[in-house]
């Protein structure tokens, strides 16, 4: 018997290899005037006059289609740009999700029209999308969500709350999930909707997090008129079409590198001490996030083959949140620095990651419905 | 990235491996007895040749089929040693010298000197030395650095084991007439290292038959009136052994697929660092959730568990390699850091 993943080593095609220096030119230029606490949040941080120098560079959408704008590349030049942005401590925050899922997803169900009228957007940089899934009483239990949306002639009546729905106040567009109707089957009676968030009886209040950031959201629907064409997909398919969403959210570079300024901050701390156990620890550091590469790396290839590895997607996710939730304890034990806002650079770092890493094994799937979903793969339940 | 060859390579050691490594094998293999069966068949089919060149009449295969073979080893504790005869064969390869027929050969390694062709010294916790007919070694004097096969029979072997119950002999050599030696451009640095890639790959395999048993375990074992995988608290354990499981995978045939383009340091080194953090998770959860069955010479979990905790020390620990690592990181620099990952050169 072997295990139930399927993992295989996949190579950069040359060229990525290509892109690679040319998006780490276009970095170095691009990113003179970000600030250090914007580079520690990668994507959580949003700079829309970025985004639009990415989607001009034509990365956006790199692995879509040329018949819908896309550049018809494979993920594995997409996943070198991903990265690249992502150690750089780019600010892809803004068009980061719409590049990532929404896109995709508006390509795969979508109608001609949604792609007509909202891929171009996406592409250029300017067009953001957010997710609205989770709610106050659905959160790991997301087949618990009630936000309704009533056919009603040819609009739905969209009633109900969504939560923690991360850059809201920045988006033009929602892809939320709805109750279209109520099915025995409690994954049943599910549509997702493209949501123009300028819509009346939409309001979007922020939610500050413990770090006194505002980066997610309350979206409260009150008769909501959403156009009966902005149903995406199948009515009451919403589910499936939300499951196979999940393998892209779940895998990727940004669910190990969310800390990864740390480590190179902390060689270069150790460049000029002789400390054996931070020499030690950097390497073993190394060794993880060399692995989770090759991880994250196998499930893009998975994807360019057509395949489904949700359940591999699950793994990286869960071996990449502990591994970046574990930097910033590293990084104090090593250096025993306070982290402050006001400090070195250093200091800096730690301070934002040492407080918002507890998100990182919520956001996207929390570790213990991850955990589920592996078990379920063993054959556990 | 799986050739016809490693499928083959594969599906071959996969049939002789469930057909012969019995737990009968795997006890009488702890008691001292050779397995010959097991071992004739291996030799039968090649599999300790998959490392030697074509031209010297070996199967000229990949380190990633030796990858393959390696993880195969650990998934069932074959009390052989295919994978030194592996390694043998590929040093032997690399000096032009055939494999000689009939023969079993190890790895020595330790103060060893070369006098007019004949070998003196003690190579330490030699593995399997005691069933081997030959070693080969890496002789280095003044920066220059000879390639050395000499018979074992002659010598005195001490009966050391590992506490796998696997031979780790020290055997004295006393002016032994080396049977080949070639001038090569390579030191013994070279043994740590593939010898680290070798556990790795069969750290990996013995940490996919942790998961396996404690599964199947987890599934037959009632208590509370059902299936104890029925629980979540087991369930959350188990996915997380599964987990490092598929880490330690990937990290091997990273590992060994780096070897077959240009063998840099960072993905072995990684690896051994790697599969020796999942050791310490993954052996903790099987047997919690085995019990105090899980803790007796009958049931079979400690056949892997005693494996991992003897070869997570040989070719350089964990923390052997993670410095290593992390001393070439801190000399590259911060600004080098990423572009080494990319790359996988350090």
């Amino acid at each position: 018997m072997n295990t139930p993943f399927n993992f295989r080593l996949t190579k950069f095609p040359n060229e990525a290899e290509i892109l690679r220096h040319e998006v780490r030119e276009f970095l170095s230029d691009a990113l003179k005037d970000i600030p250090k606490e914007t580079r520690a949040e990668t994507w959580y941080g949003a700079d829309e006059n970025f985004s639009r120098k990415v989607g001009q560079k034509g990365w956006i959408g790199l692995n879509w289609p040329k018949e819908y704008g896309g550049a018809g590349r494979s993920s594995m030049e997409r996943y070198v740009i991903l990265e690249e942005m992502l150690t750089a401590g780019a600010p892809v925050g803004a068009h980061w999700i719409s590049d990532r899922q929404s896109g995709p997803l508006i390509i795969r169900y979508g109608s001609e029209k949604h792609q007509k009228e909202l891929l171009p957007g996406i592409l250029k940089g300017e067009s953001y999308f957010c997710i609205g899934m989770s709610e106050p009483d659905s959160g790991s239990d997301l087949a618990a969500l009630r936000t309704k949306a009533e056919k009603k002639g040819n609009i739905y009546l969209v009633n109900g709350t969504k939560l923690w729905t991360s850059g809201a106040h920045r988006c033009q567009y929602m892809i939320a999930l709805f109750k279209t109707s109520q099915e025995e089957d409690r994954h049943g009676g599910f549509s997702q909707f493209i949501v123009d968030l300028s819509l009346p009886g939409i309001t979007i209040r922020p939610i500050i997090d413990l770090a006194g950031r505002h980066h997610f959201n309350e979206v409260v629907f009150e008769d909501v008129e959403v156009p009966e064409d902005m149903l995406i997909g199948t009515e009451g398919n919403g589910w499936n079409q939300v499951t196979a969403e999940l393998a892209l959210e779940r895998s990727g570079p940004e669910r190990y590198l969310s800390s990864y300024i740390l480590l190179q901050e902390l060689v270069n701390e150790f460049s000029n001490k002789n400390d054996d156990e931070g020499v030690v620890e950097i390497g073993r550091q190394m060794s993880h996030l060399t692995t989770l590469r090759q991880m994250s790396v196998s499930v893009a290839g998975m994807l360019d083959q057509g395949e489904n590895p949700a359940l591999e997607a699950s793994v990286v996710k869960d071996l990449g949140a502990v591994f970046e939730q574990e930097l910033p304890n590293i990084a104090h034990r090593l250096m025993g620095l306070e982290p402050d806002s006001n400090g070195t650079d250093f200091q800096r770092y730690l301070a934002i990651l040492t407080q918002i890493s507890p998100s990182f094994s919520l956001r996207g799937g929390t570790r213990e419905i991850l955990r589920g979903i592996i078990a379920r793969g063993l054959g556990l339940r | 990235m799986v050739s016809e060859t490693s499928q083959l390579l594969s599906d071959s050691v996969e049939k002789i491996f469930s057909d012969h490594v019995t737990k009968d094998c795997i006890v009488s293999a702890e008691k001292g007895e050779w397995p010959e069966n097991l071992w004739s068949e291996v030799v039968d089919n090649g599999l300790n040749l998959v490392l030697v060149p074509e031209n010297l009449g070996g199967v000229g295969g990949t380190w990633f089929d030796a990858g393959i073979l390696f993880k195969a080893i650990g998934r069932y504790q074959a009390p052989i040693p295919l994978a030194e005869n592996i390694v043998a064969g590929y040093l032997l390869g690399l000096g032009g010298i055939t494999y000689p027929e009939n023969s079993i050969i190890t790895i020595l390694d330790g103060e060893l000197d070369l006098n007019d062709n004949k070998l003196s010294g003690v190579s330490n916790r030699t593995p399997f030395g005691n069933h081997s007919t030959h070693g080969v070694a890496i002789i280095s004097n003044n920066n220059k650095s000879k390639l050395v096969l000499v018979p074992i029979l002659d010598s005195s072997i001490s009966d050391d084991k590992n506490i796998a119950l696997e031979s780790r002999n020290n055997i004295e050599f006393r002016d032994v007439e080396a049977l080949n030696i070639v001038n090569v451009d390579f030191n013994s640095d070279l043994i740590l290292k593939i010898g680290a890639l070798m556990r790795s790959c069969q750290i990996a395999g013995g940490l996919e038959s942790l998961l396996n048993q404690s599964v199947r375990y987890a599934n037959e074992r009632i208590q509370f009136g059902r299936p104890i995988a029925k629980f979540q608290a087991i369930q959350q354990e188990l996915a997380v052994l599964a987990t490092h499981v598929a880490a330690s995978g990937v990290a091997a045939d990273y590992a060994s697929s780096s070897m077959d383009n240009g063998g840099d340091e960072l993905a072995i080194a990684s690896a051994k660092s790697r599969v020796d953090d999942a050791i310490s998770v993954c052996a903790s959860i099987a047997h919690q959730v085995h019990g105090a069955i899980g803790f007796t010479y009958e049931h079979g979990l400690h056949f892997s568990t005693r494996r991992l905790w003897s070869w997570r020390a040989e070719y350089g620990s964990g923390t052997y390699w993670a410095k290593i690592l992390g001393e070439k990181a801190v000399s590259n620099g911060a600004n080098n850091f990423w572009p080494s990952i990319t790359s996988g050169k350090i």
